[in-house]
C-alpha cells in the first residue's frame, strides 16, 4: 500500500488539504496527517512514501490524485532536496510537517535534564545564549535561574502561545505539527526551576493548534511522560494584549486582560503571586534540542548576541510565504528577496513590517540590515516572534499608520491614558493629515503623541505603536504630502 | 416563533440551573473564570446578561468583577451570532494582499457592518485580526474551518455554499 503524507496544518486545511486526504484513501494509499513543512506556496504539499524516498507534490488538488499515483504528474523530487529547505537549518522545526504529531517522541532532552538535574539544565541553557523568542529577547537561562532562586512554596511554567501578530504562525505550526516538542520544553522548564505546574495560554483563533495541543496533553498525561509535572491548556477570549506577559498572567487569573506594572517581575511574582516562568513556544520548544547537543552546539549557530536559530515567517505578498528556520544574520534583502522571492503580485517591493502590528515597516534601501535584535533595534525596528510580512508598491503608507494607531485603539487594556485614548486621537489626527488638512502642523502632533505612546505606556502595545507609525512617516513621507492623495478620496 | 427570530437549535436556551452547573463543574480549577465563560458560551451560544449573578454567586465575585471580565473580551458577546459565523482576518498580511477589498465587497453583498448578522439572521460577519494563516492571505474561519488564498469571488462562493 502506497504511503503518503498530507499535511493537517490548518493553513493547508485553508487551501483544501482534507478533499486532497480523502481522494487518496479512496483510491487506496495510507494516509498519514502531518503538521506542514512550511512552504504555503506549494500547499497542499503532499509527500509520496517511494524507495528513494519521499517526493513532494504541490500544490496539489483532489482531482490531481489520480495523476500522481499514475505516475503522470511532475514531481518536486525529494522534499528535503527542495532549496527552500535544503538551506535551512532545521532545529526547532525538525520534526514539524515530517512526523505524525501525535506519536509521542523518545524525549531525550528531558531524559538529559532529569540525568544532570534542575542546576545543569539552567547552565545549559545559558550556555546556549537562548533568548526569549516571543520578541523582548531576555536571555531564558537568567529567567529561569531567577525562578529557581526566588523563595516560593509554589513555581509555575508558563507558555505564552498568544501568538498575536500577524505574519507570525510559528506557533501555530509547531502547536499543530509538533506538539510534544513544546510539552517537552515545559516540562523541562518545570524541572528546571521547581516547577510542579505548567500552563499554555492559547488563543481562540487557533481551533486547531488547540485541538492537536489538547490531544497531546493527553496522552502524555496517560502515558505519565511527564512525571508528576501537569501541563493544563488555557484559551484567551480574543484580546490581543494578552499576548503581554503581565497581562497573559492576569487572564489566566480570570481577570480582564490588563497589564501589570514591572517590577515585580513575573520571575519573582508571577501567577497568583508566585515566581512563574513565562516563555514562548518557540524558547521553550528550542530547549530539548539545546538539552541533547549542549548549549555550546546551539551558540555556535548566530551572529553577535543573537544566537541559534530563528524560525522566520514571511508572509502578506510574497512569492514563497512560509516558514524558514536559519541561523541569526541573514540581510533583510536576503530573506524577502532571495527566500521569499519578492512580491507575490510581480509588483516591486515596497515596505515590508517586522515583527507583528508594533513593529517598524522598512523600506527596500534599509535591506541590509542584518536580522539579529540589536542590528533592528539600532534601526528603529524590531524582530519580535519573526514575523516579516511583505507589501507590493500599491500600499498607502499613510493608511497603514492609520491602521496600526486604529489597531493600538482597539486592543488597548485601557489602563495607560496614552494608549487608551491617544490612539483615538491620533487616529482622528491622521485622518485629517490623509484628507490634506494642515498636515505639517498634524504630523508634528502626531511625533508628539508617538513620544507620549513610546515613554507613557506600561506595555509594549503603546510603548511601540510608535515604531509603525513613526517608521511609515520617516521612510514613505511621499505617501503623506497632500497631492499624493486622488481628489475623488 | 417570529419569522425574524427563526427557532434555533444549536443552543441551549437560557438556563439559570443548566449555568450554575458549568459553574461549578469548572469552579476547582485555577484562575476558572475564563474556562466557565468558554463553557457557557458553547451551551449558550453566547454570555447571555443574565449569566453574570449567576456566575458570580457560583465563585464568590462580586458581579462587577464578572461584568468587567465578559466585557473585556471581544469573545464573549451577549447575544448569539448568525447561524454561519465569519471570522475574517483583517491584519496586516491579509492586507497586504487585498483583504479589505474582498471583505468590503461581501459586506456590501450581505449589507451588514463588520460584527453585523444578516437581517435573515443566516450569516454573521466578525473581524478577527490573525488566525496564523498570514501564509495563505486573505484568510478566514467559516463556521471554525479556515479558509484562503480568499478573494472576493471565492469568499462569496464559501460564505454562501
Amino acid at each position: 500500500m502506497t504511503r503518503v503524507y498530507v499535511p493537517k496544518d490548518a493553513a493547508a486545511l485553508a487551501v483544501g488539504a482534507d478533499a486532497v486526504a480523502r481522494a487518496f484513501a479512496e483510491a487506496g494509499c495510507e494516509v498519514v496527517r502531518t503538521g506542514s513543512r512550511g512552504l504555503f506556496w506549494l500547499e497542499p504539499l503532499v509527500e509520496v512514501e517511494t524507495a528513494d524516498g519521499r517526493i513532494a507534490y504541490g500544490p496539489v488538488a483532489a482531482a490531481g490524485v489520480a495523476a500522481i499515483l499514475a505516475g503522470d504528474a511532475v514531481s518536486l523530487g525529494r522534499i528535503e532536496d527542495h532549496p527552500w529547505l535544503a538551506g535551512q537549518t532545521r532545529i526547532t522545526f525538525g520534526r514539524c510537517g515530517v512526523v505524525d504529531p501525535l506519536v509521542p517522541p523518545a524525549f531525550e532532552g528531558l531524559a538529559k535534564a532529569r540525568e544532570i538535574g534542575p542546576a545543569a539544565t539552567i547552565e545549559t541553557i545559558a550556555a546556549s545564549g537562548l533568548r526569549g523568542r516571543g520578541g523582548a529577547g531576555f536571555p531564558v537561562g537568567v529567567k529561569w535561574k531567577t525562578v529557581a532562586e526566588a523563595p516560593a512554596a509554589r513555581r509555575y511554567v508558563v507558555c505564552n502561545a498568544d501568538e498575536g501578530d500577524s505574519g507570525t504562525f510559528a506557533d501555530r505550526m509547531l502547536m499543530e505539527g509538533d506538539p510534544f516538542l513544546l510539552i517537552e520544553g515545559m516540562a523541562i522548564a518545570g524541572l528546571a526551576v521547581g516547577a510542579s505546574k505548567g500552563f499554555i495560554y492559547s488563543r481562540s483563533e487557533y481551533p486547531h493548534a488547540n485541538a492537536t495541543t489538547a490531544a497531546a496533553l493527553e496522552i502524555a498525561a496517560r502515558a505519565g511522560l511527564l512525571g508528576a509535572f501537569e501541563i493544563e491548556l488555557r484559551v484567551g477570549a480574543g484580546a490581543y494584549v494578552c499576548g503581554e506577559e503581565t497581562a497573559l498572567l492576569e487572564s489566566l487569573e480570570g481577570k480582564r486582560g490588563q497589564v501589570r506594572p514591572k517590577p515585580p517581575l513575573p520571575a519573582h511574582r508571577g501567577l497568583f503571586g508566585q515566581p512563574t516562568a513565562i516563555n514562548n513556544v518557540l524558547s521553550l520548544a528550542a530547549a530539548p534540542w539545546i538539552l541533547v547537543h549542549g548549549g555550546e552546539a546551539y551558540a555556535d549557530y548566530g551572529l553577535g548576541r543573537s544566537r541559534g536559530t530563528l524560525p522566520i515567517q514571511l508572509a502578506g505578498n510574497v512569492a514563497r510565504p512560509g516558514l524558514h528556520e536559519v541561523p541569526f544574520g541573514l540581510t533583510l534583502g536576503e530573506i524577502v528577496e532571495g527566500i521569499g522571492g519578492g512580491a507575490a503580485s510581480g509588483r516591486p517591493v515596497k515596505a515590508v513590517q517586522c515583527g507583528g502590528p508594533l513593529g517598524a515597516y522598512f523600506p527596500p534601501s534599509m535591506f541590509d540590515t542584518p536580522y539579529d535584535y540589536e542590528a533592528f533595534a539600532a534601526r528603529d525596528g524590531l524582530i519580535g516572534h519573526g514575523g516579516i510580512v511583505v507589501f507590493d508598491d500599491t500600499v498607502d503608507m499613510a493608511a497603514q499608520a492609520r491602521f496600526a494607531l486604529e489597531f493600538c485603539g482597539l486592543e488597548s487594556c485601557g489602563k495607560c491614558t496614552p494608549c487608551r485614548l491617544g490612539a483615538q486621537r491620533g487616529v482622528e489626527t491622521m485622518d485629517k493629515i490623509r484628507a490634506g488638512v494642515a498636515v505639517a502642523a498634524n504630523l508634528a502632533l502626531i511625533e508628539d503623541l508617538c513620544e507620549t505612546l513610546k515613554f507613557g505606556s506600561l506595555c509594549a502595545l503603546g510603548g511601540f505603536t510608535p515604531y509603525p507609525v513613526m517608521s511609515a512617516i520617516r521612510h514613505f513621507p511621499e505617501d503623506f504630502a497632500p497631492r499624493s492623495r486622488p481628489a475623488a478620496e | 416563533m417570529s419569522p425574524a427570530a427563526p427557532t434555533d437549535d444549536r443552543f441551549a436556551p437560557w438556563d439559570a440551573d443548566a449555568c450554575a452547573g458549568i459553574v461549578r463543574g469548572l469552579a476547582g480549577l485555577e484562575g476558572p473564570l475564563l474556562p466557565v465563560l468558554h463553557a457557557v458560551a458553547a451551551a449558550f451560544g453566547c454570555v447571555p446578561p443574565e449569566a453574570t449573578a449567576v456566575i458570580a454567586e457560583g465563585l464568590n465575585l462580586t458581579r462587577a468583577e464578572v461584568h468587567g471580565v465578559i466585557s473585556f473580551y471581544h469573545d464573549f458577546k451577549p447575544r448569539p451570532p448568525g447561524r454561519r459565523v465569519v471570522r475574517l482576518c483583517r491584519a496586516e498580511a491579509c492586507q497586504a494582499m487585498g483583504g479589505e477589498a474582498s471583505a468590503a465587497a461581501l459586506l456590501a453583498d450581505l449589507a451588514i457592518d463588520w460584527g453585523g448578522t444578516t437581517a435573515d439572521g443566516a450569516i454573521t460577519v466578525e473581524a478577527v485580526y490573525c488566525l496564523g494563516l498570514c501564509a495563505v492571505a486573505p484568510a478566514a474561519l467559516i463556521d471554525g474551518e479556515p479558509v484562503g488564498r480568499l478573494d472576493a469571488a471565492r469568499l462569496a462562493q464559501v460564505v454562501n455554499t
